[in-house]
C-alpha cells in the first residue's frame, strides 16, 4: 500500500503567540517549529499500516525550504520518501491545490492529514483534497483501519461517535485514539539523511482568501478569590454577578 | 445574491447552535438586504423545521430522502452546494460542529469560494471588502481573514453568536437533487450516541477535570457536580494520555477547543497548550490548591483550595441554591 501524509511545520505548542507590523505578521522570531502533532499521528499510523506489507509512506509539505528539518524528522520517525512543493503556504486552498496536483500525476492508496494544523486551524486541507481528487473524506477520525482494499474508519461526532466503512483510496485527517506518535531512534536519524526529498515547484492557482490581521484576546480582570470555606459564595457570585448558572 | 444555511439535525432534532447560525446569517442578510434560504437534509419534522423560521429564514428546503438520513459527507455536499446555485446564494453558512467542518472545504472547493472555519464574529464589509475574524493558533489568538472570491464559506463556532428571535414564517418546499453513486462511497455502519451525557462541543458550562484529582476513581464528584450544573465532563491531555477518561474529553490545543459560557478547571495547572482550547470561555473558574497555579492568572474566579474537599461543599451550595430559587 502507497500512502501519502501530508504535513505541516507549525509553532511549537508552547509559544507565546506575538504579531509584528502593525499585527498583520506573525512574530516568528524565536519560535521553534515543529511537525504538526496531528501530522505525528497521521505519520504513526502509516507507519504501522504499511509495516510489512512492503508499502511506502510518502510525506508531503508545501513549504519554503525552511520547512526541511520538520521533513527530515518525518523521514527520522519512519516515512520512505519526502516531497517538498517549493512555495509558501498561502492558505488551505493553495496548499490543497499543490497536493492534488502532485497526487494526479502520482497516485496513492490512501491520502492522511492530520485532523487540524495548530497554527491556522482551518481542518480544510483534507476535505478540499477530497473535493478535488473526487475522493471521499473524512476530516476527523479517531480510528483507521484497514482490511484489503476498504477501511473502517471511526469519526467524532458531538457526543458520539459514527463507525463507517470506505473503499481505498479516500482521504482522511488524523486525531488521537488513531496511533501513538513515534519517536525516532538514532537508526532513523541517520538514515533519514540520504532519504530521498524532492523538491517540486507549484503550478500557478489563483487564491481566495487572505489574513489582513490578529488580534490576541483581550486580557481577562483581575481574579476574584473566594474562600475554600465558603463555596456557597462563589455559586451565589456565579448566579447574580456572572450569571451564567 | 442570497444566503443560504445548513441545518444540521441531530436524530431528527436542531441544536442550539444550528439557532445560532440561522441568526448570524440572518443578519448577514439583513446586511446586504437579501433573503435566508435554510436547507436541511434528512428526517426532520414540519414543527421542527418551522423553528428555523423563527430566527430568520425566509424559505426552507427540506431533502427528506431514505437514502440521506444519515450524514454522508461527500452527498451532502453536492446537494448543499446545488441548493446555492439553486438560490443564488453567493454567502453559504454553517455551524463549525463535526460534520460542519467535513462540509465547508468540500463546499468551498464546489462553489469557487474563500473559506472561513472557526468565525467569531459578523462579517464586516465596506467597499466591497469581505472581513471575516477567526480563532487561530489554536484559541490564542484571532485572524481577520478577507475572502477575495465571489462566493463565501463561513463555519461559525458554536456559542459566539446570540440567538434572536424573529417573528417570521417562511414556506417549506421539498427539494430534491440527483446525486452520484460515487457521492455515496463512505458507508455508515453504526452510530453510538451517548445520550445521557451532554455533549462537551455544545456544552453551556464545563466542569473540567486535570492530575490534581489524583486518579480515575475520583471522578465521581466531578460527574456530581457536572449533573448538578447540566454540564458536560472534560479533562486535561494527561488525564485522557492515562487512560483516566476517554479522548474525546480533552480539551486544549491538541483536543476539542470549546467556549461554554461557564468552564470550571479543577485540578488543572492552566499550561499554555490548555489555555488555548479554553480561553474563549465566558468565564472561568479555577480551583487549585497551589494559589501559584498559572490558571489563576485568566480566571474570573478562582479558590484556592483541595479539590477533595472544596468540589463537596460547592456540591452542597449548588443543592441549597437549587433548592431555594
Ligand atoms: C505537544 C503538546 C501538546 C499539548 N496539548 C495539550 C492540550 O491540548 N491540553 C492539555 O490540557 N494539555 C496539553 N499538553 C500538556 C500540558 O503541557 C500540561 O502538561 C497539561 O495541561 C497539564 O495537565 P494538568 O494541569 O492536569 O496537570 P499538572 O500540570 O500536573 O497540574 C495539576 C494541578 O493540580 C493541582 N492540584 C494537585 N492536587 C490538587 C488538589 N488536591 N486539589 C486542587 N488542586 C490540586 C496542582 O497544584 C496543579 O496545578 C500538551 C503538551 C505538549 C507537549
Ligand atoms: N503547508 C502544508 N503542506 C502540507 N500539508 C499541509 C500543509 N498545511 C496543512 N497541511 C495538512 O492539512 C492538515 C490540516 O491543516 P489545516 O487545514 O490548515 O487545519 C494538516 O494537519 C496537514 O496534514
Amino acid at each position: 500500500m502507497k500512502v501519502l501524509v501530508c504535513i505541516s511545520n507549525v509553532p511549537d505548542t508552547t509559544t507565546k503567540i506575538t504579531f509584528t507590523d502593525n499585527n498583520t505578521q506573525f512574530n516568528t522570531n524565536g519560535v521553534q517549529f515543529i511537525l504538526n502533532p496531528y501530522d505525528e499521528i497521521a505519520l504513526a499510523r502509516a507507519i504501522e499500516l504499511t509495516e510489512g506489507d512492503g508499502g511506502t509512506v510518502t510525506v508531503i509539505n508545501v513549504g519554503d525550504v525552511s520547512t526541511e528539518a520538520t521533513i527530515r524528522k518525518a523521514l527520522a520517525i519512519g516515512a520512505t520518501d519526502a516531497v517538498r512543493i517549493n512555495a509558501k503556504p498561502h492558505d488551505a486552498w493553495y496548499v490543497a491545490y499543490q497536493i492534488a496536483q502532485y497526487v494526479k500525476a502520482n497516485p496513492f492508496d490512501l491520502i492522511l492529514t492530520g485532523r487540524e494544523s495548530i497554527d491556522y486551524n482551518g481542518s480544510k486541507v483534507a476535505g478540499m483534497l477530497g473535493e478535488l481528487l473526487d475522493l471521499p473524506s473524512v476530516s476527523i477520525i479517531k480510528k483507521l483501519d484497514i482490511d484489503g482494499d476498504k477501511a473502517t474508519v471511526e469519526r467524532e461526532i458531538e457526543g458520539g461517535k459514527e463507525l463507517l466503512t470506505i473503499p481505498l483510496p479516500f482521504v482522511a485527517g488524523a486525531a488521537e485514539g488513531v496511533a501513538e506518535p513515534k519517536i525516532p531512534n538514532m537508526r532513523g536519524i541517520m538514515s533519514a539523511r540520504t532519504k530521498p526529498l524532492v523538491v517540486v515547484e507549484p503550478v500557478e492557482v489563483k487564491t481566495n482568501s487572505e489574513i489582513i490581521s490578529y488580534e490576541t484576546p483581550a486580557p481577562r480582570g483581575q481574579v476574584k478569590l473566594v474562600a475554600a470555606d465558603d463555596a456557597a459564595k462563589l455559586i451565589e457570585l456565579l448566579h447574580t454577578e456572572a450569571k451564567v448558572i | 445574491m442570497s444566503v443560504l444555511i445548513y441545518a444540521e439535525n441531530a436524530d431528527g432534532k436542531f441544536k442550539k447552535s444550528i439557532f445560532e447560525v440561522v441568526s448570524y446569517a440572518r443578519a448577514i442578510a439583513d446586511q446586504n438586504n437579501t433573503t435566508l434560504t435554510a436547507i436541511s437534509i434528512g428526517d426532520v419534522s414540519a414543527d421542527e423545521l418551522n423553528k428555523l423560521a423563527k430566527y430568520g429564514a425566509d424559505k426552507i428546503l427540506n431533502v427528506a430522502n431514505a437514502q440521506l438520513k444519515n450524514f454522508v459527507n461527500q452527498a451532502y455536499a453536492s446537494i448543499i452546494a446545488e441548493a446555492a446555485k439553486k438560490e443564488s446564494a453567493d454567502v453559504v453558512i454553517l455551524s463549525n460542529s463535526f460534520s460542519g467542518r467535513g462540509l465547508a472545504p468540500r463546499l468551498g472547493v464546489k462553489l469557487d469560494a474563500g473559506v472561513v472555519d472557526g468565525a467569531v464574529a459578523l462579517p464586516e464589509q465596506n467597499g466591497g471588502n469581505f472581513t471575516v475574524k477567526k480563532t487561530a493558533f489554536s484559541g490564542k489568538a484571532f485572524a481577520t481573514v478577507q475572502l477575495t472570491s465571489a462566493n463565501k464559506v463561513i463555519a461559525l463556532i458554536p456559542n459566539s453568536y446570540r440567538i434572536v428571535e424573529v417573528a417570521k414564517s417562511a414556506k417549506v418546499e421539498d427539494f430534491s437533487v440527483d446525486t452520484k453513486a460515487s457521492d455515496f462511497k463512505a458507508m455508515l455502519k453504526e452510530i453510538v450516541r451517548s445520550a445521557d451525557k451532554v455533549s462537551l462541543p455544545d456544552a453551556d458550562i464545563v466542569v473540567s477535570g486535570g492530575r490534581g484529582l489524583k486518579g480515575p476513581e475520583n471522578w465521581g464528584m466531578i460527574e456530581e457536580l457536572a449533573d448538578l450544573l447540566g454540564a458536560a465532563t472534560a479533562c486535561s491531555k494527561p488525564v485522557s494520555d492515562a487512560g483516566w477518561r476517554p479522548h474525546s474529553e480533552h480539551v486544549g490545543q491538541t483536543g476539542i477547543a470549546v467556549s461554554p459560557n461557564l468552564y470550571i478547571a479543577i485540578g488543572i495547572s492552566g499550561a499554555i497548550q490548555h489555555l488555548a482550547g479554553v480561553s474563549s470561555s465566558k468565564v472561568i473558574v479555577v480551583i487549585n490548591k497551589d494559589a501559584e497555579a498559572p490558571f489563576f492568572k485568566v480566571a474570573d474566579y478562582g479558590i484556592v483550595g483541595d479539590a477533595f474537599e472544596v468540589v463537596p461543599k460547592l456540591i452542597t451550595a449548588i443543592k441549597e441554591h437549587k433548592a431555594s430559587a
